[in-house]
């Protein structure tokens, strides 16, 4: 069985944190849960990294920049990218899921409550602009695979949603 | 090549996502609102990523220096080997959703079953592609009961593209050689058991949407052997226009 859990050697924590999403530049990859393990063996670092979805085009930025960081700290890296176990947005830290509302993303809500959101048309989404959860979905999928769109009806502002990946 | 029957079973799957993603991607800056362009790429880009862990496995399988992009984008038609349902035309919108509902529905059930394949990777790639399909299910199940049950106009066409997808839809439940060897060793999924939910499912959602399930019993069959409507050449024709007018270029 492959654990679930990350495996990141303590010295190259404060390195891998100063990369960041391309997609979303306040997040750090480490707060989004991308970085599965990173160990440091014979002077080389292996890093394994994990889609959010199969199809992100950020992926291949995300290992450049891995590679790029750990270069200017000194390492040569090796990049894998592996599909398990499969991404969830339970990996994005609380100091992540806080950055997204910062930048106008709302957090990914339960899987019982984001079904709610996207099917039944329930109004909890926090709006990012003005906190009201008077906001209605405009298309289940946004600007990229992993957000949908909504509005606010009090504010009138649009913003993504981060949707529930479980 | 040792493994054969894996290699062509990963292609079949493979290839029914490669020419759904190619479909769907057609719509890029042509969709009916910004919102739904951007949903059907987004669709595209899905399949598409799913596709890259199908031919990147079976690109190791093969073992002869056959990369994903070969596998991709240099193979004539008669090797290419999805279903005729994922080759259909955009007609207007409610033949892309419709489509996208017939094959979203049968590609769940598929993927909920190939997570138990006891081979590792491919209940792996399963367990990712499952997520992202539920979310494609859920959309275009929406949109086939949102115009089903919308205007006068939005459902005869919603009802005319339902029906004339319809005959493409058995063909998803065939097997092929390499499907019952693969099924034998624990590996593949055995369609033919999906075929009876399938049907319960997609008639109630088009009850829901108030349409009415087809009757009738004749369909069309071929892709799967590599027999393909006129529509996969054309396919092709753009698919792999740049791999052939420059052989062997990058990104």
């Amino acid at each position: 069985m492959i654990s679930t859990e990350q495996n990141i050697d303590k010295r190259l924590i404060a390195i891998l944190e100063q990369v960041s999403d391309p997609e979303i530049p306040v997040l750090s990859i480490m707060d989004m849960g991308v970085v599965r393990s990173a160990v440091i063996e014979d002077d080389i670092v292996n890093v394994e990294i994990t889609p959010t979805y199969c199809g992100c085009p950020a992926m291949d930025v995300i290992g450049d920049d891995i590679k790029k960081a750990l270069k200017d700290a000194g390492y040569q890296s090796d990049i894998d990218l592996i599909l398990h176990p499969a991404w969830t947005t339970d990996w994005i830290t609380p100091r992540g899921r806080k950055a997204l509302e910062d930048y106008g993303i709302a957090a990914p809500l339960d899987a019982e409550a984001d079904k709610d959101v996207l099917l039944n048309g329930k109004r909890i989404v926090k709006c990012t602009n003005c906190g009201s959860q008077n906001t209605r979905l405009v298309s289940q999928f946004g600007s990229t695979a992993c957000k949908a769109q909504f509005q606010c009806d009090d504010c009138q502002e649009p913003f993504d949603y981060f949707k529930c990946l479980k | 090549m040792k493994n054969e029957n894996l290699y062509n079973y990963i292609l079949g799957i493979a290839d029914n996502s490669l020419i759904l993603g190619q479909r769907m991607g057609e719509l890029c800056g042509h969709g009916p609102s910004l919102e739904t362009d951007i949903a059907c790429t987004n669709i595209s880009l899905d399949l598409f990523g799913q596709v890259r862990s199908y031919f990147q496995y079976a690109s190791k399988i093969a073992g002869d220096g056959r990369t994903e992009d070969d596998i991709a984008m240099l193979r004539k038609e008669r090797d290419y080997k999805n279903v005729l349902l994922v080759e259909q035309p955009n007609t207007d919108f409610a033949y892309t959703l419709g489509r996208q509902f017939l094959f979203d529905v049968y590609h769940l059930a598929f993927l909920k079953e190939l997570q138990k394949s006891t081979d590792l990777t491919l209940s792996v790639i399963a367990n990712k592609c499952v997520k992202e399909v539920s979310y494609h299910e859920r959309f275009s199940s929406d949109w086939v009961k949102r115009l089903g049950d919308g205007t006068d106009e939005s459902k005869e066409k919603m009802q005319t593209a339902i029906n004339d997808l319809w005959t493409y839809t058995d063909e998803l439940f065939h097997q092929t050689e390499a499907d019952k060897t693969m099924v034998a060793e624990g590996i593949g999924v055995d369609v033919t058991k999906l075929k009876d939910s399938y049907y319960r499912e997609v008639s109630q959602i088009l009850e829901e949407a108030t349409l009415q399930v087809p009757e009738s019993k004749y369909f069309q069959k071929g892709g799967k052997q590599g027999i393909h409507t006129e529509y996969l050449g054309y396919i092709l024709a753009e698919l792999q226009y740049m791999q052939r007018a420059y052989p062997n270029m990058e990104w």
